[in-house]
């Protein structure tokens, strides 16, 4: 029996080195995405992170044109675009009547169309999500330290602003008329949610990236009340996902990247049935008990 | 003056005539070369070999190609109408071209240029295969059978073009003695290589004939789909029966994510080897821009890798 389970969970980190560096660069990732995540959510953006994965993309395909697939040009490239569309997009909906949807909408499609406009300029006939699909199993030293550089940053810049970051999802207007820190603030984190996408794109490709950081945000909401215990909760349902989804696609011989997404989104319905803050199966026995 | 000049060459033209049994033999720069069409790129470079200015040779499948699959393009079905000689590989390798020559209503003469090779079975054992096919098609990476597809293509260009016999016999005896020089070059290279280390994982399945002539083992990654993303039960394989096997290099082609190659190289201790070659040259400038290059590259490449 113990044999079994040694078999099924711990072997494959042991006999390989890759398997070790996937744990942990998506542990890493968890990590600092937990609590982004849940900032999200209560910021009523949980659809921004798609959005800013679209500006990320030419960026980091410009990146790949211009040095080849070098790590620190995709990053860069990435980081510029993404940081750019995150405050542009903030300072017309500070500024203008539009809200921030709106802008950070048009502001990503044009950022998409500029890159896909000067990848086919180049007349290279590379498949761009080749190039931007990371893979968790191929995460070098370099890629390694990347993650955990930003994780660190993150969650040290998270520590730093949190007290208005939760006013602001509290209640906006209150920090408006007790501080002038409400706008760089909120440009902050978007560049923050800009950083730890790129994480992402690295450990699972760009378009998964947004699932490592909203799914274990979302899931934590069913679980929990304060912000606190939900970052918490978040992290570990992320960190479960990511171990469960590497040790599913060892065995079952899955792409991994996905497979930890989908484990992510796994968890997600379990959250969604039995989580008891709103958990649909706590409501059903709570409406059959009221009716009793 | 217009008149004079009409006149004129009416005049030039009309001793042209007079003299062309004469002039055959030494064919002006005007006059339009043979045409040949070949089904890709390898077999174009031995038709311009042999028939130097005097042909213009057309690949179907151009460098970089995939010779397996193709896709038709109108301006070919006009090509092979004007052909005088088209140049097959065989073994089955084009598959498409019995439906592109119907489709084209042209008949030109062929040639397939593997008649007279050694085969190798498709599934392995001796080589020369002593069964009946089917065979593998990839003959030309055995240098040997490559000098009788040269051979065959000379006599089929013959035929088709008896007046310029002397110079196509001339120029084929040339690139036949360069062919000689390179087989005993690749003989050379492998030798120097220890038998024990002389093992390589590779995604190409076109080696099949260069495994055979050169005593190289050729092993294929267990259980891989180049084409999917690559799973984590994917890499432990790999990385599995390097180790068990000790193999010292790895080629890996359509991999998409070179890091995953530069990963598996890392903890399995293999050579990461670089770019070879098997069924289509790579552009003129390129490291394989003509069969003879494209020799030299993957033996470069292969003994890089190999040497200890």
């Amino acid at each position: 029996m113990m044999a079994a389970l040694y078999d099924l969970i711990i072997a494959p980190f042991v006999e390989f080195d890759f398997m070790r560096r996937a744990l942990i660069g998506s542990f890493v990732l968890a990590l600092s995405a937990g609590p982004m995540g849940v900032f999200l959510v209560l910021r009523r953006m949980s659809l921004v992170g798609d959005a800013m994965a679209h500006a990320i993309l030419p960026g980091a395909a410009i990146g790949y044109l211009i040095a080849g697939l070098s790590l620190s040009a995709m990053t860069l490239g990435g980081l510029i675009a993404g940081c750019l569309v995150a405050i542009l997009a903030g300072l017309v909906t500070r500024h203008t009547q539009l809200r921030e949807d709106a802008s950070l909408a048009s502001f990503y499609i044009i950022s998409l169309a500029l890159g896909v406009t000067l990848v086919s300029l180049k007349g290279s006939n590379i498949d761009l999500l080749h190039v931007l699909f990371g893979s968790v199993l191929a995460l070098d030293d370099a890629a390694l330290i990347l993650l955990a550089s930003i994780s660190s940053f993150t969650i040290l810049v998270l520590a730093v602003i949190y007290r208005p970051l939760v006013l602001e999802c509290v209640d906006p207007g209150f920090l408006r008329t007790i501080s002038s820190m409400g706008a760089p603030v909120h440009l902050l984190f978007l560049c923050l949610v800009v950083i730890n996408l790129i994480s992402g794109f690295h450990a699972m490709g760009t378009l998964l990236a947004v699932g490592v950081l909203m799914l274990p945000a979302i899931s934590a909401r069913f679980w929990c009340q304060s912000i606190g215990t939900m970052m918490g909760v978040s992290c570990v349902i992320g960190i479960l996902a990511s171990a469960l989804g590497l040790i599913a696609s060892y065995h079952l011989g899955l792409a991994s990247g996905p497979t930890i997404i989908l484990l992510a989104g796994v968890l997600y319905f379990l959250s969604l049935l039995l989580g008891p803050q709103g958990g649909l199966l706590w409501r059903l026995r709570r409406s059959v008990h009221l009716e009793g | 003056m217009r008149l004079l000049r009409s006149l004129f060459l009416a005049l030039c033209v009309s001793i042209g005539l007079w003299n062309q049994p004469a002039l055959a033999q030494s064919r002006s720069l005007d006059e339009p070369k043979i045409k040949i069409v070949a089904s890709f790129s390898i077999l174009a470079d031995f038709a311009r070999h042999i028939g130097g200015d005097h042909v213009e040779v057309i690949d179907l499948v151009g460098p970089n190609g995939d010779a397996h699959v193709y896709q038709p393009k109108p301006l070919d079905v006009a090509h092979l109408a004007q052909a005088r000689l088209v140049i097959l590989n065989g073994l089955g390798l084009e598959g498409w071209f019995d439906r592109l020559i119907a489709a084209s209503g042209a008949k030109p003469p062929l040639v397939i240029a593997s008649q007279g090779s050694k085969f190798l079975s498709l599934k392995g054992g001796a080589y020369p295969a002593v069964d009946q096919g089917p065979y593998d098609p990839h003959a030309w990476q055995d240098v040997a059978n490559a000098s009788s597809y040269v051979r065959a293509i000379t006599t089929a260009l013959i035929e088709a073009d008896p007046a310029a016999r002397s110079l196509y016999e001339a120029r084929s005896q040339a690139y036949l003695g360069e062919l000689s020089r390179l087989e005993a070059e690749v003989k050379a290279a492998i030798s120097a290589i220890p038998r024990q280390r002389r093992r390589v994982i590779t995604t190409h399945d076109a080696f099949g004939y260069f495994a055979k002539a050169y005593d190289i083992d050729f092993i294929a990654p267990q259980g891989v789909s180049t084409d999917a993303e690559a799973t984590a039960q994917d890499v432990a394989k790999i990385i599995r029966q390097i180790k068990a096997d000790k193999i010292p290099a790895v080629f890996l082609e359509n991999v998409s994510d070179d890091r995953l190659i530069r990963r598996i190289g890392k903890e399995s201790g293999a050579k990461i080897g670089g770019k070879v070659f098997s069924d289509a040259l790579s552009e003129t400038k390129g490291p394989a821009g003509s069969y003879i290059d494209m020799m030299r590259n993957n033996i470069r490449e292969f003994t890089a890798a190999l040497k200890p």
